[in-house]
């Protein structure tokens, strides 16, 4: 067995994220050409790209969304990168969180001192049931065979869960409405707007068009409303599912023994963990994904920090449930008592543990191939007191995690990021 | 019977004998459905056929209203969702399939544990007979 530390350390010393949305009129290494020139810009102390050595790009299916493979080295191209090698990596809706690892071990083997990570996808360009069927392929066939779709297998979850330990819909509210509480903050959240933003739209629009006035009582009124919030999955509804999205992210990766000559605030790789998880049938818990319990294991071993260490974290919320149960295999709390925290306000921005500074998946958008290194962008950008609006009210901020789920949870990763 | 290699071609071909087909382990007795070729609890390569009853409980469900365009086409949708599950067989092991029997319009009504029977659907799709499991209440 490995010693499960890496050889030589990693910092983060430049990142790049592109505003996230539906732009059809816009073509998938556009966005990353976006994100690499605010990577360019955001390296305080400046650096040649041609210092580059190597380039890993997450991205889930190109070939399927818009017809094209084989199109990291075409951006390697289109950034001048050529001839350094570039490495497509492939997780589903973790694609790019696997790119960063890639990333950070070739740094720790060694091999390169400078290395460029990151991620893509366009979604757009295809209607919503190409890009279900699409999301699809990233599942079980069992599952898909006997009619399960994505939103399909995580309500599953959501009733299982729900039977273990006594929660309801109530508890999927809570995540939506703390999420869509920090989106506004997030300037490059494709719906940055609070779930009381949406039902002001929504009156104002009854209003104009003369139709009656709805009376909700709450926000929790408003998301039991199945006129605006109707069933996808039981008990997934419109809500608790993120949208289909375009953009791109990168981070640039370096020595850690080289990150000061870049930057004066180099965030360190604390550690790195990736697991693998079952399909529905073979799961030994249905309220729980061993793919992630595996993969903070590493991170924590590698860290020697434990799940009360990581002060904040992004944790993979495609769909509202997966929010809760990750809470609870990141060991943030114990099983059955997250949706508990997130109820009394813990997983806020001004919470104990603060979960998605970022709006998370639902309100700041899923491109699925960018979303992991979108997520450590995230982090990095906290951990450099960055952040504007949604920074974490805690002056000693110095540990933060992001987890990222691929597929139904057949990958799963967790990366701790800290400042020394 | 033990002739069939422990596939999910041969799963499916025993579907259509109306048989619910897994692997057991000769070394541990580990049981596995649909079958695998090896043991993933002790590793052995030395596996034989098992059949299931067919019996089991209800472990988790969704109630689907946004269907997958192979669905839609059957009607399925917005105004007619339809319910998937995971049943937990007797046996120990589990399988993902159709549950019929249910309102599918009621979900918050479907009560996980509930006692669980296996059917076999038979549909014929562009002349092939294709036999799919699904299970209702007990």
């Amino acid at each position: 067995m490995g010693k499960k530390k890496l050889s030589r350390g990693v910092a983060v010393v430049g990142g790049g994220l592109t505003k996230l949305g539906l732009f059809k009129d816009r073509n998938s290494k556009d966005f990353f050409a976006e994100a690499y020139l605010e990577m360019l810009g955001s390296v305080d102390k400046g650096f040649d790209p041609k210092e580059i050595e190597a380039i890993y790009i997450g991205n889930f299916t190109n070939d399927f969304f818009v017809n094209q493979a084989h199109w990291s080295p075409i951006i390697a191209d289109l950034l001048g990168l050529v001839p350094r090698p570039v490495t497509r990596t492939e997780g589903a809706c973790a694609s790019s969180a696997l790119s960063f690892r890639e990333g950070v071990l070739a740094i720790a083997s060694g091999l390169y001192d400078i290395v460029l990570v990151g991620g893509f996808e366009q979604m757009s360009k295809r209607t919503t049931e190409e890009v279900a069927e699409g999301l699809g392929m990233a599942a079980s066939p069992y599952e898909v065979a006997a009619g399960f779709t994505f939103p399909g297998v995580f309500g599953t979850m959501a009733t299982a869960y729900f039977a273990k330990y006594g929660a309801d819909r109530e508890a999927l509210f809570n995540v939506t409405i703390k999420s869509h509480g920090n989106a506004p903050l997030n300037p490059k959240a494709q719906f940055p707007c609070t779930i009381r933003d949406f039902m002001n739209q929504r009156i104002e629009r009854c209003r104009q068009r003369g139709e009656p006035i709805p009376q909700w009582k709450d926000e929790k009124d408003f998301l039991r409303d199945p006129r605006v919030n109707p069933p996808v999955a039981w008990p997934m509804h419109l809500f608790d599912c993120c949208p289909i999205s375009d953009g791109a992210s990168c981070l640039l990766l370096v020595a850690a023994d080289l990150a000061k000559k870049f930057t004066d605030k180099p965030v360190y790789v604390a550690g790195t963990g990736q697991g693998s998880g079952y399909s529905l049938h073979a799961k030994k818990d249905l309220a729980s994904y061993e793919a992630t319990q595996a993969a903070a294991l590493q991170a924590y071993e590698m860290s020697g920090y434990g799940p009360r260490d990581v002060q904040f974290s992004e944790v993979h919320d495609c769909f509202s449930i997966a929010e809760i149960v990750h809470m609870e295999d990141l060991g943030f709390y114990k099983p059955g008592q997250a949706y508990k925290a997130v109820a009394a306000g813990e997983s806020r921005l001004d919470g104990p543990k603060p979960i998605n500074t970022s709006g998370g998946l639902k309100t700041k958008g899923h491109p699925v191939g960018a979303t992991g290194v979108a997520q450590l962008y995230e982090v990095w950008t906290q951990l450099r007191g960055e952040a504007g609006k949604r920074q974490v009210p805690n002056p000693n901020l110095r540990i933060g995690g992001a987890h990222n789920l691929g597929g139904t949870g057949g990958t799963c990763t967790f990366t701790i990021l800290e400042r020394r | 019977m033990n002739a069939r290699p422990l596939n999910d071609t041969s799963y499916e071909q025993f579907l259509g004998e109306w048989k619910i087909m897994g692997s057991k382990c000769k070394k541990c007795g580990a049981l596995a459905l649909p079958p695998r070729p090896l043991c993933v609890s002790c590793y052995s390569p030395e596996m034989e056929w098992a059949e299931f009853k067919g019996t089991g409980k209800l472990a988790a469900f969704t109630s689907i209203t946004v269907a997958p365009p192979n669905l839609a086409k059957e009607g399925y949708g917005r105004n007619n969702p339809y319910v998937v599950g995971v049943v937990e067989l007797d046996e120990g092991v589990k399988a993902v399939a159709r549950i019929v029997g249910v309102d599918a319009k009621k979900p918050e009504a479907i009560k996980v544990g509930t006692a669980m029977q296996a059917e076999f659907l038979t549909k014929e799709d562009g002349g092939v007979r294709k036999t799919s499991l699904v299970f209702k209440p007990r």
